[in-house]
């Protein structure tokens, strides 16, 4: 297994971030690191914080302690909008693609982050890894069906060439087949040169493909280490190993 | 049934209902962003009617008597100085409530409306203002045999030209540009617009801002046409538009200029074949038919709403 590459320059950096839904405390002094060039998940149980954690990073909501960095830069309190022009594109949980739009629409929406630059972005290299997309590229987006709907929500998060991409919950809702896929694209979106943030409750897959992973609970850090030491690991083989592994 | 009142009225009901279309769009691109009924978009139009007549007042004083440069001028100073206060009116009672209930801006709408309309009657007087005719003349068709015609005059022509072309640009804004990109997609899902890096508050002032550009464009129509307003004009314009939205389906773009539409037809013909005196009656009571039988409006979508 990899070994943690920390001669690398942390790209995000959490440093005991704490936040809260009103007065309902979220995420309790949670500090992480992901390196240039890694794939480290974050894996926990429903209602863990696991998307919580990933809106904090586009302050939304804001952490109410502690500092978030991305790239050497703060991003703590800046502007949800702000956030994603610094190279983050995060594919949320349940996809929130623009259903009335079409596909290549909502592709051309994920450029936003790259501003008035209007690069020439590599079209024909999302197309390659999402062929299903150039197929259905004047088709409404809320016809797809959700295994489409969750490879244009992907393609539309690295139209903006990020750095980093976050995915929430990638296999949720898939069938195996499906399932095996979208794990196979994240291994070559990585080895493309972008670094992959990947939060799961599929534990056994996630950690299969992550050189690093974290495990929540309760809104605070439990566990850290390798993605083969957590996949030995006894306490998570018990809680998210076991039979509850294929509850979805 | 008369044919030459019939082809009388639906030139009249044409005229009428594009001018509701070009208000109605307001309320519906407002409630299709933001989910709120923007109850002082009347007075803007209000507001408009006014410019339009201090912008003449200006322009006759300068001694410009060249109809077309004038009616450019006033239409694009009318249009910038309305808009401004659409912009205004966003920033500083809507924009600080984004987040509180849903009554609470609708009251603060209602508000508004009152704010705008004592606010130019303190300004302007509270006698009905007159603007001179700009724009006078008119052609006539032959419609039968018999010597039967149908009037439309100049400026009736105009409105339609001018209504149509606006709202065509804005469909062109709306699905071919990045900007309109942008507020369809705040439209559907404001958080995720955002974090893609979409503006949303920008998004949303500039939504304010088309609103009032098109609801000045019927301030500067409907005033040549008629000639005279005063500071309550805004009220059941507004909820006549704000009808026409809701029967086209709010949130639905061609669905305000249909719903005007229909509206003015429906107007017109019953001014001229039943009594004029109930036409607002009968503009209200189609609202109500609608609401029972169709609430999401002709084009609207139903709402689905996830628990």
């Amino acid at each position: 297994m990899a070994e943690t590459p920390s001669h690398r320059e942390p790209i995000l950096e959490l440093k005991n971030v704490s936040s809260h839904y009103g007065p309902v405390r979220a995420l309790e002094g949670v500090s992480l690191t992901v390196h240039q060039g890694e794939i480290v998940t974050l894996i926990g149980a429903n209602g863990a914080g696991k998307s919580t954690l990933l809106m904090t990073l586009f302050a939304n909501p804001r952490a109410t302690v502690g500092e978030v960095f991305f790239a050497g830069t703060k991003i703590t309190h800046l502007p949800t909008h702000r956030v994603s022009p610094l190279g983050l594109a995060l594919v949320p949980e349940g996809r929130r693609i623009f259903p009335g739009m079409t596909v290549i629409e909502n592709m051309e929406l994920g450029r936003t982050a790259l501003g008035q630059q209007r690069q020439k972005v590599n079209l024909e290299f999302l197309y390659n890894l999402f062929p299903i997309l150039k197929e259905r590229r004047g088709q409404k987006a809320g016809t797809l069906s959700g295994g489409e709907q969750q490879m244009l929500a992907i393609a539309r998060a690295l139209m903006s060439q990020p750095r980093l991409l976050l995915l929430d919950e990638p296999s949720l809702g898939l069938a195996p087949m499906m399932i095996r896929k979208i794990f196979a694209l994240i291994q070559t979106i990585v080895q493309s040169g972008t670094t992959v943030f990947l939060v799961e409750q599929n534990a056994n897959q996630a950690l299969q493909i992550a050189d690093r992973g974290y495990v929540l609970v309760n809104g605070q850090i439990r566990l850290t280490g390798t993605g083969h030491e957590l996949l030995t690991n006894p306490e998570v083989r018990q809680a998210y190993l076991g039979k509850l592994t294929h509850r979805e | 049934m008369e044919p030459s009142i019939l082809a009388q009225q639906t030139v009249n009901g044409l005229v009428l209902g594009t001018s509701y279309g070009l208000i109605a769009i307001g309320y519906t691109m407002v409630y299709g962003i933001i989910g709120m009924i923007n109850f002082a978009h009347g007075e803007i139009y209000m507001v408009s009617a006014y410019l339009t007549a201090i912008f003449l007042a200006v322009l006759a004083s300068f001694g410009i008597t060249s109809v077309p440069f004038t009616l450019v001028v006033v239409l694009a100073a009318t249009i910038c100085v309305t808009a401004l206060h659409g912009w205004f009116l966003e920033r500083i009672a809507y924009r600080p409530l984004r987040n509180s209930t849903r009554l609470a801006p609708l009251i603060t709408a209602i508000g508004l409306s009152l704010v705008l309309q004592n606010y130019v009657r303190l300004s302007q007087g509270a006698r009905s203002q007159g603007i001179p005719t700009l724009l006078q003349g008119s052609f006539a068709i032959p419609i039968d045999s018999h010597g039967n015609l149908i009037r439309i005059t100049h400026v009736q022509t105009l409105i339609v030209i001018v209504a149509l072309l606006s709202m065509a640009v804005l469909t062109f804004i709306m699905h071919r540009t990045s900007l309109g990109r942008a507020c369809r997609a705040t439209e559907q899902d404001r958080i995720m617009a955002s974090l893609l890096g979409i503006d949303t508050d920008r998004v949303i002032a500039i939504v304010f801002i088309i609103g009032a550009a098109m609801a000045a464009i019927a301030g500067v129509l409907v005033s040549l046409n008629y000639g005279s307003f005063d500071f309550h004009i805004g009220f059941v314009t507004g909820i006549k538009a704000f009808t026409a939205a809701v029967l086209g389906g709010i949130g639905s773009l061609p669905g305000a200029m249909l719903g005007g539409l229909i509206l003015g037809l429906a107007e017109s013909f019953f001014a001229g074949f039943v009594n004029s005196d109930y036409k607002d009656v009968f503009a209200f009571s189609l609202l109500v038919l609608i609401l029972i039988f169709r609430p999401s409006g002709l084009l609207g979508q139903p709402q689905i709403t996830k628990v």
